[in-house]
């Protein structure tokens, strides 16, 4: 089992001013939490209107750092030729790439995303898609996209029968939603990090490990938007066992990617 | 010594059937965590029989007779007497009834903004009561949103000018809104003290609020999200601030603020 975080970013973040946009402050934070490999997105890149030069800059930063940071190119479906930037996603070996549908003005389950979808699926290549960067309350005034809606993944999961996507950045009404509002066959094509549920006292993470399993959550924190300490303290107050800390931290994920490569 | 300044409980009328067990898994939760003190409050009932942020006064009276049973019945349990300043007469009773039970501070929600002149008896007594007010603030509002008349800093600040003998506690730095805006705004406000809590855990809100305050104005605390508290706790020191900088935060302001003798360690 790998600890992997499936959530991190370098780069700056458009709207205000992030600290820490390093591959090294990324790394020195991965071994202060005893983070062994993070898929890496680059930040600005959710707004370029053409992702290509954002990814090659994430590849720039990632590369010399390859043996633990995965990058996560962007790929966006409204684009021409936007098949280049997943073939080329594929030949860089990333482990998914992501899709803003929500900053990109396209309908999050229109045409544009279930082709993308049908092509990431016929690839084997998951797609990842951020919920939210940051609270609504707390957005800039310009910042004016909305949360993807739940309804946008339980289209795009239905849409083709090979598709699995990684949602992070959701909370718990939102993935229960999404869970029970697909066959457990759709269901399990789904993994959703833990970064933005709730823990004690009001024990949404614990209701939704109880609920749905535990096999369906991995470890994403959002860092260096948000401190990544806040998923390891919320599994430590659930009290789990070693096993299923484990899996939380990455066997969930390690399975979830192999089982579609066998 | 860790003292969470802003905690929630609930009673059998606060309209959910698991009150007992979210306030047994907040103990529980502060016990793995360390808190030796829970300095909570109870808001009315939580929109069960009048608006949490709206309360009526039986719904205050009964959050505060419970607040102080809790705090009886569990020595790591302290009490903000909850008022809505809209019933003035009410508010200043309550508050001179529950400091006298024991309790340690006021809490004031968004019944009223901040800077509203009706505010000003409640924010007197306080001073006069050596006893601080937490007041919960919408960071940077730019609308009025539903259910709850909130404030921001800008708004607490005025109260805070007319009053500068009494402490206020800016409630959840992480709790929605602009921190950094509402930063500036008390940057310069020596009687607003900062409460770190709430479900926002922005690296750049931990720094900013030192860079900004400093460790002599920062409160820790939970709100309803122990994981992000204890989370921001963590983070502060992987900074590598000074063991007595940390201390300020963890603990040693709260001391500063709350009335002498108050803090248990044995907890």
């Amino acid at each position: 089992m790998t600890t992997t975080d499936v959530a991190a970013f370098v780069g700056r973040y458009p709207f205000r001013s992030i600290t820490h946009g390093t591959a090294d402050w990324l790394l020195a934070q991965m071994d202060r939490l005893g983070i062994e490999r993070a898929w890496v997105g680059h930040l600005p890149s959710f707004l370029y209107k053409d992702p290509a030069p954002g990814n090659a800059e994430l590849l720039q930063i990632v590369e010399p750092h390859r043996d633990r940071l995965d990058p996560i190119p962007v790929v966006s479906p409204g684009l021409p030729r936007w098949e280049d930037d997943a073939n080329r996603a594929v030949e860089l070996g990333a482990p998914a790439v992501r899709a803003y549908p929500m900053h990109q003005g396209l309908d999050p389950c229109g045409g544009e995303m279930r082709v993308l979808a049908a092509a990431l699926a016929s690839m084997g290549l998951p797609m990842l898609l951020t919920v939210r960067f940051e609270d609504l309350r707390q957005r800039h005034p310009e910042d004016r996209a909305s949360d993807l809606p739940p309804s946008a993944i339980r289209t795009l999961m239905r849409s083709d029968p090979e598709l699995r996507i990684l949602v992070t950045h959701a909370d718990r009404s939102f993935i229960e939603e999404v869970h029970f509002g697909l066959t457990p066959t759709e269901a399990e094509r789904l993994l959703w990090d833990i970064s933005w549920i709730w823990g004690p006292p009001e024990n949404q993470l614990a209701a939704v490990l109880d609920s749905m399993g535990i096999d369906r959550f991995a470890l994403g924190t959002g860092m260096p938007m948000r401190v990544p300490d806040t998923p390891f303290c919320r599994v430590e107050l659930l009290n789990l066992p070693r096993s299923e800390e484990d899996a939380l931290f990455g066997g969930n994920l390690d399975r979830w990617i192999s089982q579609y490569h066998d | 010594m860790l003292i969470d300044v802003h905690a929630h409980f609930y009673t059998d009328r606060s309209g959910r059937s698991d009150w007992q067990e979210v306030n047994a898994a907040r103990l529980d939760a502060g016990r793995m965590i360390g808190i030796t003190s829970h300095v909570a409050s109870i808001l009315g009932t939580w929109g069960e029989h009048s608006p949490t942020y709206f309360p009526s006064p039986d719904d205050v009276t009964h959050a505060n007779d419970r607040m102080v049973e809790l705090a009886k019945t569990h020595r790591e349990v302290l009490g903000y007497c909850v008022v809505n300043p809209n019933y003035t007469d009410h508010a200043l009773s309550e508050i001179k009834l529950r400091l006298k039970q024991g309790m340690v501070g006021v809490k004031l929600a968004a019944s009223r903004r901040a800077n509203d002149e009706l505010l000003d008896p409640v924010a007197a007594l306080a001073g006069e009561k050596g006893v601080p007010i937490l007041h919960h603030v919408w960071h940077h509002r730019r609308r009025d949103w539903p259910g709850q008349e909130a404030s921001d800093a800008t708004e607490l600040a005025g109260l805070a000018g007319r009053h500068i003998a009494t402490d206020f506690i800016m409630a959840h730095l992480g709790g929605g809104g602009d921190w950094a805006h509402s930063l500036r705004v008390v940057r310069d406000v020596p009687n607003i003290w900062v409460d770190l809590s709430g479900s926002g855990v922005d690296v750049d809100m931990l720094e900013a609020a030192l860079s900004e305050i400093g460790p002599q104005r920062l409160l820790w605390g939970a709100d309803v999200t122990l994981g992000t508290g204890w989370a921001k706790l963590r983070y502060l020191e992987s900074l590598g601030l000074q063991n007595d900088d940390l201390e300020l935060i963890r603990f040693g302001n709260a001391f500063r603020i709350f009335p002498e003798g108050v803090f248990h360690d044995d907890n």
